[in-house]
């Protein structure tokens, strides 16, 4: 299972911004390219990535091949309460990984 | 066969592998035309950061948002015309997202014009784009 790096900061004030940052490892296979044999190695990219706080949507990503391996994503959440920031990506080949981060809203 | 016939298919042979390595115009506008519905583009409004030099296509750094939208931004959308997929991203934002920006990493597969819209919640359509040379491009191999 690939790894995901969820950093997000411990405390934040109310009203400002919660920067959500993440790395997802993932090789993100455009399938276009072709391996030593010839054969066209199979597509495989993270589809979905969806990002919440306090159970709200911050933003529901769809990325494509475009999107370069091992994907960074940087977004901004609205900071009102504490609460966990929640991520859930999906890939190709159907696996699904969810990473959990506390926020303290003071 | 004469000569003139074979120098012509020998031509379409060698010019054939690269032809889809860039998608059509007309793709890119239908991909487009998908997330605007039709809706009309204006310029302006989005702000699409890329440096203008890219050293290595495989990994672009790339930040798109919107600094003051008069009305709240539904979602934003980037199309690389140079890709063999115009398509980039799509991003839908919710009620927690505290402003419309994304940062990512994106390949470039050539020197292009890479293109951002963003769709508001009123419907109108905003759009931005940087020119940009790409030395090394995002192999396919």
């Amino acid at each position: 299972m690939a790894r995901i790096l969820l950093n997000v900061p411990k405390q934040v004030r109310r009203g400002e911004a919660v920067e959500i940052k993440l790395l997802i490892s993932h090789p993100m296979e455009t399938g276009q390219r072709r391996d030593e044999t010839g054969q066209v190695v199979p597509r495989n990219i993270v589809r979905e990535v969806v990002c919440t706080f306090n159970g709200a949507e911050v933003v529901r990503l769809e990325l494509f091949p475009a999107i370069s391996a091992n994907p960074f994503i940087h977004v901004a959440a609205r900071a009102e309460a504490s609460g966990p920031v929640v991520l859930t990506w999906t890939d190709d080949l159907g696996a699904v990984q969810t990473e959990t981060a506390q926020v303290e809203v003071v | 066969m004469n000569r003139r016939r074979f120098l012509v298919a020998g031509g379409i042979l060698v010019a054939a592998p690269w032809l889809p390595a860039r998608a059509t115009p007309d793709a890119v506008a239908a991909a487009m035309r998908e997330v605007t519905g039709g809706a009309p583009l204006q310029q302006g409004l989005v702000r699409l950061d890329l440096p203008g030099m890219v050293e290595n296509g495989n990994a672009v750094g790339m930040t798109v948002g919107v600094d003051d939208p008069p009305s709240p931004v539904r979602s934003l959308h980037v199309f690389a015309d140079g890709n063999l997929l115009p398509n980039v991203l799509h991003a839908r934002f919710g009620p927690a997202a505290f402003r419309p920006h994304v940062a990512t990493r994106i390949r470039l597969a050539s020197s292009q014009t890479v293109h951002a819209i963003a769709v508001l919640q009123d419907g109108a359509c905003w759009t931005g784009s940087v020119d940009l040379v790409v030395t090394l491009a995002a192999c396919l191999e």
